[in-house]
């Protein structure tokens, strides 16, 4: 902002009270399964989208929102202090709306408008539209250098807000993301942690076949990168590691999640061909069955 | 709102697809076609040259300037490759491969801008190319085709194939209106006229097309005789054509799928001012980005179906 001859910076707020309720692992689990109903519900209405590609980040996705990792208040979506969370592999967005809605950004009926004229919930998320969202994505390869450049203001400013990245493992094909991890591990950015979606799949075929990014930890080790790896659908296990994010000594964190395309419905799980197809009526009804829902 | 409906056009194959299997057929023809892509073969359709040619067919996984340097050296090595990717990923994200290992050299690549313009809807803004066309005729030396149905993109790949130097090919995701049949004739760099008229001149090519022939038809009705040009190639542009029409029926409209600058409009409208300059007006996307939507609500809500079209001739009129 700039007034009267001087450049401003935004007055420091006081600390947001606890809006989210942190939930146990017992009740992450439940909020997942609702999370699933929710993607496959907004697709299937939409006539398109990426539900298989939504369901394997669901419990990063729980982790992050509902597991007290993320510090967010969805009433007021602008508090400086907030992490910023970047959704880099944008087309999974109907995971991270239903985490939204479920957390309170906007209600639970509007995801019916998913990808639909006029709708705030595009096909890929975009930041002019929807408060929360913190990064218009959906040409791969893109968030972590956003996440790096945010990782930097927040050092500049002496903030102990956070930068999440959830890449896909696909999307590590692209070159933009090793470019921003050799800066990231340069500049020594600590509250920089970048997640990877390891679903083992990606549009065309499995990764292992299309551009093997194998091993990925040592990749990110040596690049820099203080690196775990993890079941991506144990919440337990996601929680333990994604409660010691941020916390490395000048170093940006990876965390490889190992997860299956499609998890949770049967007949999609590690289906590569349902990348970008919604589940038919049929479909539709034998996955919610599957996950609990009448 | 459907583009032909209003005069009942057949709607035939997407034109990715009429390009895909034309490849396929290329390729058994010529043993140095080659393909690159990344890991959006079902998607541009070159799987059906896959398929068919296994070993000449390269996914470099989700990498557009590893995909164009690639290529580039392949051609440099004397194959003759093809590349293809969505029409804003190969276009934005390897613009300077593009730039410097393929327009510079002036290397024999072949590109293929898949799902281009808003028609592909629901997808969003992230994925529509809007910009493509622009920025392939800013490339120095590019021949750029934009083609409008199956026959035309059969015409255009075989045409481009034969053609030893860089080339930009825009396809899109729709089924599309059929507008030629097997015996009109389409030439590399020459205008097609697919109707004839003396005092208004539509010039558009791709999808829309389809809605400039639905203008016509209904200012035909009115006692406005309306041409209508296919101009499919905007490198090397016919303007001879383009004189023509507009010493011949003194008013212009150009129409496209695509952002205002640098496109079909720009093109056209520097050519008839250097020749024989009239009062023109333009339909497209304008300096935005679109939204999702159907892709019939989408190029309603922003303006380029036939009543768009209308609204820009009667200004003229
Ligand atoms: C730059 C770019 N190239 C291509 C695409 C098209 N595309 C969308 S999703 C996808 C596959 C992504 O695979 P991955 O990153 O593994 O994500 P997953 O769907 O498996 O979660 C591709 C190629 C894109 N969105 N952006
Ligand atoms: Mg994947």
């Amino acid at each position: 902002m700039y007034e009267e001859g001087r450049y401003l910076t935004p007055e420091p707020q006081t600390p947001n009270p606890e809006t989210v309720p942190v939930q146990s692992v017992l009740e992450l689990q439940e909020t997942a399964r609702l999370l699933r109903k929710h993607i496959i519900l907004s697709t299937t209405a939409a006539g398109s989208g990426h539900p298989s590609s939504s369901f394997s980040c669901t419990e990063i996705l729980c982790a992050l929102y509902f597991g007290g990792i993320l510090r967010y208040d969805p009433t007021n979506p602008t508090w400086p202090d907030r992490d910023r969370f970047i959704l880099s592999k944008g087309h999974a967005c109907p995971a991270q709306y239903a985490a939204m809605a479920v957390a309170g950004y906007f209600p639970e009926e509007e995801l019916l408008t998913l990808r639909k004229l006029g709708s705030r919930l595009e096909g890929h998320p975009n930041l002019q539209r929807l408060p929360g969202i913190e990064a218009s994505t959906g040409s791969l390869g893109q968030g972590l250098s956003l996440g790096l450049g945010m990782a930097l203001a927040a050092r500049l400013d002496g903030a102990d807000w956070k930068t999440w990245v959830v890449l896909g493992d696909g999307e590590l094909d692209e070159g933009q993301v090793w470019e921003a991890a050799l800066a990231a591990a340069k500049y020594g950015v600590s509250n920089l942690i970048a997640i990877v979606d390891a679903n083992t799949a990606q549009q065309t075929g499995y990764t292992k076949d299309v551009l093997d990014t194998e091993p990925k930890a040592d990749k990110w080790r040596s690049f820099g990168w203080e690196t775990h790896e993890v079941d991506g659908h144990d919440l337990e296990a996601l929680l333990s590691v994604l409660k010691c994010a941020g916390s490395a000594e000048h170093r940006p964190q990876a965390i490889i999640a190992r997860t299956l395309k499609g998890k949770g419905v049967s007949f999609v799980e590690r289906e590569y061909g349902y990348h970008g197809k919604p589940l038919t009526e049929e479909e539709t009804r034998r996955a919610l069955e599957e996950l609990g829902w009448k | 709102m459907e583009i032909g409906k209003t005069l009942g056009l057949k709607l035939g194959k997407a034109t990715r697809v009429a390009f895909g299997e034309t490849l396929r057929d290329l390729g058994g023809e010529d043993p140095a076609l080659v393909v690159v892509d990344a890991d959006l073969n079902n998607s541009t359709r070159t799987d059906i040259f896959a398929k068919a040619h296994p070993g000449r067919f390269f996914n470099v996984g989700i990498a557009e300037s590893n995909m164009v340097g690639v290529a580039a050296g392949l051609a440099s090595a004397g194959k003759r490759p093809w590349c293809a990717s969505f029409a804003t990923f190969v276009m934005s994200n390897a613009y300077d491969q593009l730039r410097m290992s393929v327009a510079f050299p002036r290397c024999n690549v072949k590109v293929v801008g898949s799902h281009s313009g808003i028609s592909i809807g629901e997808d969003g803004p992230s994925q529509m190319g809007i910009e493509d066309v622009a920025l392939a005729c800013c490339l120095p030396g590019f021949l750029v085709v934009v083609p409008c149905d199956e026959v035309s993109t059969i015409r255009a790949t075989r045409a481009l194939h034969a053609h030893a130097g860089p080339a930009y090919l825009r396809t899109g995701r729709a089924n599309a209106p059929v507008i030629y049949g097997e015996d009109t004739p389409w030439e590399l760099g020459k205008a097609t006229c697919l109707r004839s008229g003396t005092d208004l001149t539509l010039v558009a090519n791709g999808l829309l097309l389809g809605a400039a022939l639905e203008a016509a038809a209904i200012l035909e009705q009115e006692g406005v005789s309306t041409r209508v040009l296919d101009l499919h190639t905007l490198k090397p542009l016919d303007t001879a054509s383009l004189a023509a029409a507009a010493r011949e029926t003194g008013r212009i409209v150009v129409i496209e799928e695509h952002l205002a600058h640098g496109g079909l409009g720009s093109t056209v409208a520097m050519a008839v001012a250097a020749s024989h300059p009239v009062p023109m007006r333009f339909v497209n996307l304008g300096d935005q980005f679109a939204e999702s939507g159907t892709p019939g609500q989408l190029l309603e809500k922003y303006g380029m179906t036939y009543p768009a079209i209308l609204r820009a001739a009667r200004e003229l009129l």
